[in-house]
């Protein structure tokens, strides 16, 4: 599989560490209580089909990025820097 | 021996010896194995797996279901390789396989008596009763039996290696459409991989006597390959079969580099991305099953034609017919006509059918039977309503050719039937991968030459590469017709699939059976399994089985292929990464002074570190690591501890960024100071410690333990990326990148004190917990950080990595009058246990810092990652504390691993009370100690307990003491 790393082109995919749902982003506030974090460390989507995941490039320039990428077919529609996504930042 | 026919392309020039089943023969240049066995009259080159049948050559390509031999000798020895893709080196050794006795006279053949017992499923049917004996009996007596070749059981002697090709055009098969493709490709200026499983480029042109234009076709393969050769943007892979298809146009190959014993090479596994493919991979001929149709000395009729034209060669000495549903039949009898070869006839299953020259015709007949024990003596022809026996020696066998789209079915793709061409073709294949030639049912060499350009053009525009003016060759352009004929009906059994030993009557039984899928039929049967993926059988099977059902074959099913597209050895899947080479192996700065002072090394993770130094009389390890102990706790010790993992954090936000990262508070360290830190992820178990060290107002140096360098950085980089992108600070990993050794002991300061430039060790000046940045003997920069692992006054000491040796030495010499005595990581483990530090057993990610007795280390002022779930009711309520345990007898060893019971209680999960994380024999304390954690341990000092090793049946009685074998107040860490 090869990710197209938003800062250095095609990568090969063994170059990255995969994580899965990029839903990991969105920590709670500390405040909003164990449920919220045990919905956050515990629940995931595993959609078949188009799926947001965080791929690491550990190999590379250890740039966390979000691959959207359809589980079935391994397409790969788009891959962003989650520090930018994060941010609301442009690519 | 045969006669060789006239021509063909071996080298005449250069004889080759090699052995077969121990007998020398001879062979050529450009022979194949199989062309080598045939020009020596070998017919009998196999058995069959389940009947022991005698087999021989049945196809002159990687499709071969029959001709399996083992390569080689010793460890060398390789089963299972296809005679027909073996190119003949001088001394090749090979020998037949699957059989009892000799080749000849195969005790095991009694399988082929006892025939009607063997019928599809019959494993499953016979040996059920009694059930014991099936581990005890069938299944071993079945092994023996069964199975292909054998390996030699011995490691593979041979090398092996992996790389990466990009290209804008891959080009796979080097035939008439791949020549073309990569011609037309290469002159545009693309960058173009050309690869064929074959060791010539030609594919089926060198099986064919058509000229192109006025040359011969193995002329203008020639000029053909020396052009591409020439180009810079080519690269012509011989030898390499491209296996499989992958994700985003990548592609596996392995290229054979050498066949030579002992060569430095032998096979490198390619990974190929490749813009665009073209899939030129030809077409490969089917047979049409009849009774008795396995004897050696019938093959598919293309093959005998390319045997002839290519390698000179006949598989029989007597006459030779052909028994064909199609026009591409009567091909190969004008080719061997042409040759010399006798020819009894064409048994054309057509009844309308012609001759295309000067031979004997039989339109509309069949053949219905053969004979022949160990090689094919007669047939029998059944033709205008009479049946007689014709005597020949060979017989060519046509049922038309299936595109070879393999490739295309790797992305899930399945083939679609084409009624006009009576073949499947590729359809819904990976994107970029374009079919050509044969292999998309475009089979004459002017429809292959064409297509295959059209295919590299439509690359090229895609890829926005204008394509260059190509003129192509004439070739001919014949039109094959063929009539659908998939098997003739009768008695006895009629083999579809060589290889699995599977007949029309074995289908008809599956079907019988209700086995109504195609892939329930191919499980039952196991048609189209092992080395030949059912290349010659998996169509002709799927025919069969619609013609019991009264279906169409589009009906019936299709049938879809996974990679391999052949076998490809596990050895250059590996590609070299076995062994001490599976994994990179790390050396910490001192590890050539260790190793010169004898030190036993162990592996830490890929790190090698020094375990313990052994000394002259010392002839346990024990030994050496309790002097070695001692002598940190009396004197001064050296341990490289460089394998801890080493983050440097910088930026305004450094301090913040680690508040979240502690779980303890660490944005109150004072500049110059270092402080214990634990991290927890995020369900609130506790997972890596170290140490955080503030070298300024925005920068620290973050230690974690050798086993989670990795892991730590990931997860604070993913922290600083996808959490808090706002905070202001950055990483980097630093842990090669400086050398760090322990100086511990009560003499450490005494020893630094001999190689720092102008500096204050004094407590109050550096006091416990300190850190500093500074030079050592005279100018080299350094850090410096006053902690202790081992309990005692103690000190860690880093420089540049590769001043890491050169400090050591300082240091041994310096340290000499004192007592200095290196130490490995069983005298650290002992030290480190003695003073109950946490290490990796107690850190095993199932605990928490509340059993380490650290739970107030949580900080409730501020948010950090785990911080909320370490508080869930599960974990709070957890009663299990870090305690220390001595054995009651101080001679009894402690085994780590071992439970925590009340004296007497039964060894039950519901007595359990708790587990020995660490154990050692402290000489500190004079007698076995451990590590546990044990239910409310704070509360329970001085009580007795038992370890229990129920797996060793042992129980050792063990007191329960503070987790502090030394110096529990810490007076001499802060000294």
């Amino acid at each position: 599989m090869l990710i197209p790393h938003p800062l250095l082109g095609p990568r090969d995919a063994q170059e990255f560490t995969y994580l899965g749902d990029a839903a990991l982003m969105q920590r709670p506030d500390p405040q909003a209580g164990e449920a919220a974090f045990a919905d956050y460390v515990f629940q995931r989507d595993n959609p078949a089909g188009v799926h947001r995941e965080l791929w690491y490039h550990e190999y590379g320039d250890r740039s966390w990025l979000v691959v959207t990428r359809d589980t079935t077919t391994h397409e790969i529609l788009g891959a962003k820097l989650a520090r930018n996504v994060k941010m609301g930042l442009p690519e | 021996m045969n006669a060789r026919l006239s021509g063909g392309l071996i080298d005449r020039s250069k004889p080759l010896s090699f052995t077969f089943n121990g007998r020398t023969l001879q062979g050529f240049e450009g022979d194949t194995l199989a062309s080598a066995l045939m020009a020596n009259g070998i017919r009998l080159v196999a058995r069959s797996f389940k009947y022991h049948r005698p087999r021989g050559i049945f196809s002159a390509g990687s499709e071969e279901p029959n001709a399996l031999v083992t390569l080689g000798t010793g460890a060398r020895a390789e089963p299972n390789t296809r005679a027909t893709m073996i190119r003949l080196p001088e001394g090749l050794v090979a020998r037949s396989q699957n059989h009892a006795g000799p080749l000849g006279f195969d005790l095991w053949s009694v399988n082929d008596l006892a025939a009607p017992f063997f019928a599809a499923g019959f494993y499953y049917k016979t040996f059920m009763w009694p059930r014991a004996f099936w581990e005890k009996l069938y299944e071993p007596a079945i092994r023996n039996a069964a199975g292909l070749g054998r390996l030699s059981m011995q490691p593979d002697p041979d090398s092996y290696d992996k790389g990466f090709l990009h290209c804008d055009l891959l080009v796979i098969g080097g035939g008439a459409a791949g020549l073309a493709a990569a011609l037309t490709a290469g002159r545009s200026g693309a960058e173009v991989v050309l690869a064929d499983e074959d060791f010539r480029l030609g594919g089926r042109l060198l099986a064919e006597s058509d000229p192109l234009d006025a040359a011969t076709a193995a002329d203008w393969v020639a000029k053909a390959e020396a052009e591409l050769r020439a180009l810079p943007n080519v690269r012509v892979m011989p030898r390499t079969t491209v296996f499989g298809v992958y994700d985003h146009g990548v592609y596996g190959a392995v290229e054979e580099v050498s066949d030579l014993p002992g060569a430095p090479l032998r096979q490198t596994l390619w990974r190929i991305t490749a813009k665009r493919a073209v899939m030129a991979t030809g077409a490969t001929e089917r047979h049409i099953p009849f009774r008795d149709n396995d004897r050696p000395g019938i093959l598919l009729a293309g093959a005998m034609r390319a045997y002839a034209n290519r390698w000179a060669v006949t598989p029989g000495a007597g006459k030779v017919a052909i028994f064909t549903n199609n026009d591409d039949g009567h091909r190969t009898a004008l080719d061997l006509q042409a040759k010399g070869v006798n020819l009894l006839g064409v048994i054309d299953s057509r009844a309308g059918a012609t001759p295309f020259g000067d031979y004997p015709i039989f339109a509309g007949g069949r053949v219905t039977g053969t004979s022949g024990r160990k090689g094919l003596r007669a047939i029998r022809l059944s033709w205008n309503g009479r049946e007689e026996e014709l005597s020949c020696s060979a017989l060519g066998v046509s049922g038309g050719w299936n595109p070879n789209v393999q490739l295309a079915s790797h992305h899930r793709g399945r083939p679609k039937w084409d009624e006009s061409r009576l073949a499947f073709l590729s359809h819904g294949g990976p994107e970029g991968l374009l079919p050509a030639g044969a292999a998309a049912g475009e089979g004459s060499t002017a429809q292959a030459l064409a297509s295959g350009q059209a295919a590299a053009r439509a690359a090229l525009e895609q890829l926005g590469t204008p394509a260059a003016d190509t003129p192509l060759p004439q070739g001919e352009d014949r039109q094959i017709r063929t009539e659908a004929f998939w098997h003739v009906p009768g008695k006895g059994r009629a083999w579809v699939d060589f290889q699995n030993d599977v007949t029309v009557k074995d289908i008809k039984l599956a079907h019988q059976e209700n086995m109504r899928s195609v892939e329930h039929l191919k499980r039952w049967t196991t048609l189209g399994m092992a080395t030949d993926q059912g290349k010659t059988s998996n169509v002709t099977a799927l025919a069969v089985m619609a013609e019991l059902t009264g279906r169409s074959i589009p009906e019936t099913g299709t049938t879809i292929f996974r990679p391999p597209y052949t076998p490809v050895s596990l050895a250059v899947l590996g590609g070299g990464d076995t062994g001490k080479d599976f994994r990179p192996t790390r050396l910490t700065p001192t590890h050539h002074w260790a190793k010169a002072q004898g030190a036993v090394f162990t592996e830490v993770g890929q790190w090698m570190r020094a375990q313990y130094y052994p000394q002259p009389g010392e002839t346990h390890w024990r030994q050496s690591a309790d002097r070695e102990a001692m002598a940190v706790r009396s004197a001064v010790g050296l341990c490289d501890v460089t394998t801890l993992g080493k983050v440097d954090v910088q930026g305004p936000d450094a301090a913040e960024f680690l508040n979240r990262i502690y779980c303890n508070m660490m944005g109150t360290v004072k500049v110059g100071k270092a402080r214990y830190g634990l991290m927890l992820r995020e369900d609130g178990f506790a997972y890596d410690d170290g140490t955080c060290a503030r070298m300024g107002e925005e920068h620290f140096v973050v230690t974690t333990t050798t086993a989670n360098a990795g892991l730590v950085l990931r997860n604070m980089e993913f922290a600083r990326q996808c959490l808090w992108p706002e905070l202001d600070v950055t990483l980097i990993s630093t842990t090669d990148a400086w050398a760090q050794i322990a100086v511990a002991g009560p003499r450490s300061r005494e020893l630094l004190s001999r190689v720092v430039d102008d500096f204050d060790l004094s407590t109050e000046a550096f006091p416990f917990m300190g850190c500093a940045e500074l030079t050592v003997c005279n100018g080299c920069p350094a850090r410096l950080f006053r902690i202790s692992f081992s309990g005692e006054l103690a000190y860690e000491l880093a420089v540049p990595a590769r001043y890491g040796h050169a400090l050591m030495q300082r240091l041994m010499e310096k340290g000499a009058d004192l007592g200095v005595t290196p130490y490995g990581t069983e005298a650290l483990s002992i030290l480190r246990i003695e003073k109950g530090h946490a290490a990796g057993a107690e850190l095993n990610g199932q605990t928490t810092a509340q059993m380490m007795g650290l739970g107030r280390m949580v900080s409730v002022k501020k948010d950090s990652i785990g911080a909320v779930m370490s508080r869930r009711e599960g974990l709070a309520q957890d009663g299990r504390r870090l305690v220390g345990l001595q054995a009651v007898d101080p001679q009894q060893a402690i085994p780590a691993g071992a439970h925590l019971l009340a004296t007497g209680a039964a060894q039950t999960m519901a007595n359990d009370q708790g587990w020995v994380t660490s154990a050692c024999y402290s000489p500190h304390v004079g007698g076995h100690i451990a590590l546990g954690y044990l239910e409310q341990g704070e509360a329970r000092m001085g009580e007795t307990l038992v370890a229990a090793n129920p797996l060793q049946d042992q129980q050792i009685p063990v007191r329960i003491v503070p987790a502090h074998f030394v110096d529990p107040e810490g007076d001499r860490l802060r000294d």
